[in-house]
């Protein structure tokens, strides 16, 4: 499988200027949101920490929850189905769907079945799908994946929006007021829920307690997907299982504070049992986690609740935007979650960060992300997955920096080199730096030089 | 052996040493619990708060704020509306209601949300498919934050229970904020002891 680049692939973001600078933009806002969010209650630190416990807690009893949270589901009605895999999960859905003869289905925003590659797979089958959250919607109807967890089609400007609802939903293509565009979403929309033969979501949390299945959004059209038809499916991941209800008290207060700055999501919705008549599907996907639960270094990485503040935080996100990481999962916690996927395929990930620690301070359930990324360029070294410039560059810097001498003849030899070499020297696919920005002037001294001029004046004179 | 005992059976042999849970505070002393507080969580996240008329007339209440109203579809005895909820029987008829009417079970202050269950819409749908949504609230009923809410016993009996906090929303486009996305467009909380 060939390996993302991501560097090549953000350079085409990059490109968009205008893109560049509202999404730049726009998710420094929205980390603004969450700072103001979490000042305004005190007990913020402790509601993390006690967060990250309980994560940790259950994982390290996850089976038992599992088997705890499906015995409370069948007890509700439901039915409970476990999937291995990607594969096994869509093969469960539609044979769900096929068993009620259920063409249409209504779905709710779920990075579980974008990970699975779902949607291709059903509609190949005859099954009609409607992403019924707006951002997601989007995205579907021009053909992109989602490029934020939280905020699918945040890389997106009005214009861009107006031209895909234009060509494909017949809204005016000069009309890019967002009013008109969200309305006409609406109106588009709305049928499909009335008509469906079947609804789904994925969850946000699942109680082992109660088997309830728990989901936050703001649009309502999650309430909708599951309270109009017959059937209800939802895709749950393993690790989203918590131990108990007023476990959700912790979670809930941070969630939306980390996601958008908003207190709480406009639904919390919490669905138990099916309703009269009606049939309530739950398919627990492995998927990799299990694996990943028992990588010594990596596991913490599965306390994630999906708020998206490490990629509105993230500096190399910001400006590179979500696709060009070319997994379902981008940003800070895609870089540690995507290699254990495939490492080849995702191996220049973990390069895709300044391992400025942003991510993890406002990480709501306190995962290290930076420490992990760290973690996973050492991974990738041993196991030989380092593009073949940056060995060469490593392995040239091991030598220089471990000998003084050598050190400080390349500084003076750089030096002179930004000052007379000429461009197509500097300035060539060697120099990955170079690529994007002028290599500075050259301070008149080195810090050595400075050292030496400075402070390393003999004691015995004063 | 079954795809389920074999993750099971892969999880248990990953699950790294047992940590242990802690106990959860209810952090009372942060929360201040009362009707003002709830009131002003509630207008942040976009919801109307208005006081009940002095003569009690909800309906005339109802009627004045939703004047172009062809459907007041009503879940609650206190306002009967010009369509009952028990005469729905297929969540899809509720298609052209205008306002809905509904009694939550409980507020809470820190986020300005309204619990509602299956016992309070009679039909899901109707907090949802209506284009508008009022619902009725005991002053008395409001708990500090979500350490509270998720200890109420309503959460034992619900089938179905939901946290609704101001209207639907979406920033999708540009963080534009839209009230009214796919559920109701606007929500009216009027304080009525219950």
């Amino acid at each position: 499988m060939k390996r993302i680049d991501h560097a090549e692939a953000s350079s085409k973001f990059i490109r968009a200027k205008d893109h560049v600078e509202f999404h730049d933009k726009r998710l420094w806002d929205l980390r603004q949101k969450r700072d103001r969010a979490s000042e305004s209650l005190p007990e913020w630190e402790e509601l993390r920490l006690i967060a990250s416990t309980i994560k940790e807690h259950t994982l390290t009893h996850l089976a038992d929850y599992l088997e705890q949270f499906e015995r409370q589901a069948l007890a509700n009605g439901a039915h409970v189905h476990w999937a291995k895999d990607a594969a096994e999960h869509n093969q469960i859905v539609l044979d769900i769907l096929n068993a009620h003869g259920a063409r249409t289905l209504v779905k709710a925003k779920s990075m579980l079945t974008d990970e699975c590659d779902m949607r291709p797979f059903l509609e190949n089958r005859g099954i009609e799908i409607m992403e019924t959250d707006l951002g997601e919607r989007i995205q579907q109807l021009d053909n992109e994946p989602p490029s934020h967890i939280v905020v699918p089609a945040v890389h997106k400007l009005r214009t861009d929006v107006a031209r895909v609802f234009a060509q494909t939903i017949g809204t005016d293509p000069k009309n890019s007021d967002v009013h008109y565009l969200a309305e006409s979403q609406r109106q588009h929309t709305r049928p499909y829920f009335l008509k469906a033969d079947a609804g789904m979501t994925g969850a946000n949390f699942a109680v082992a307690e109660t088997g309830a299945v728990v989901v936050c959004t703001n649009e309502g059209n999650a309430d909708l997907s599951v309270n109009l038809p017959k059937l209800y499916i939802a895709s749950i991941g393993i690790e989203k299982v918590i131990p108990r209800t007023e476990h959700l008290g912790v979670f809930v207060r941070m969630l939306s504070r980390s996601a958008l700055g908003s207190p709480i999501t406009q639904l919390t919705s919490h669905f138990r049992c099916p309703r009269p008549g009606t049939e309530m599907h739950i398919v627990l996907v492995d998927n990799g986690r299990s694996e990943r639960l028992g990588m010594a270094d990596f596991w913490y990485s599965l306390k994630c609740i999906r708020c998206g503040a490490c990629m509105n935080t993230c500096p190399v996100y910001r400006r590179s935007g979500g696709l060009s990481y070319g997994a379902t999962y981008s940003g800070p916690i895609g870089v540690i979650i995507d290699p254990t996927f495939n490492l080849r395929k995702y191996s220049a990930l973990p390069f895709a960060s300044t391992l400025n620690g942003s991510c993890t301070s406002v990480c709501p359930v306190r995962i290290n992300i930076h420490e992990q990324i760290y973690k996973w360029r050492q991974v990738i070294s041993e196991r030989n997955q380092l593009p073949m410039i940056k060995k060469e560059a490593m392995q040239i810097a091991g030598k220089v920096l471990s000998k003084p001498l050598l050190f400080r003849a390349a500084v003076d030899a750089a030096g002179a080199g930004v000052e007379r070499l000429p461009r197509f020297m500097m300035y060539n696919r060697l120099n990955a730096w170079g690529r994007q920005r002028e290599v500075p002037q050259a301070p008149p001294l080195t810090f050595r030089q400075w050292y030496l001029k400075h402070r390393a004046k003999p004691r015995s004179k004063r | 052996m079954s795809g389920r005992d074999e993750i099971l059976d892969r999880v248990r042999r990953s699950q790294p040493a047992p940590l242990p849970l802690p106990t959860v505070p209810t952090f009372d002393a942060q929360s201040p619990t009362s009707i003002d507080a709830f009131r002003a969580s509630l207008a942040r996240m976009g919801g109307k708060f208005i006081e009940a008329p002095a003569d009690g007339d909800l309906d005339a209440q109802v009627r004045t704020l939703f004047p172009d109203a062809k459907v007041i579809c009503s879940a609650t005895p206190e306002v009967k509306g010009n369509r009952r909820i028990e005469t729905v029987r297929a969540p899809q008829e509720l298609d052209d209601v205008d306002v809905g009417v509904v009694r939550a079970l409980f507020g809470v202050a820190e986020t300005g949300s309204l619990w509602l269950s299956e016992a309070q819409f009679k039909v899901n749908a109707l907090g949802f498919l209506a284009q508008h949504l009022v619902a009725l609230l005991d002053p008395g009923a409001i708990v500090a934050n979500m350490h509270r809410a998720y200890r109420h016993p309503g959460f034992a009996e619900a089938k179905y229970a939901v946290f609704m906090t101001g209207p639907s929303a979406t920033a999708d486009i540009e963080g534009v904020l839209i009230h009214g996305a796919q559920g109701i467009r606007t929500l009216t909380v009027i304080p009525v002891p219950a």
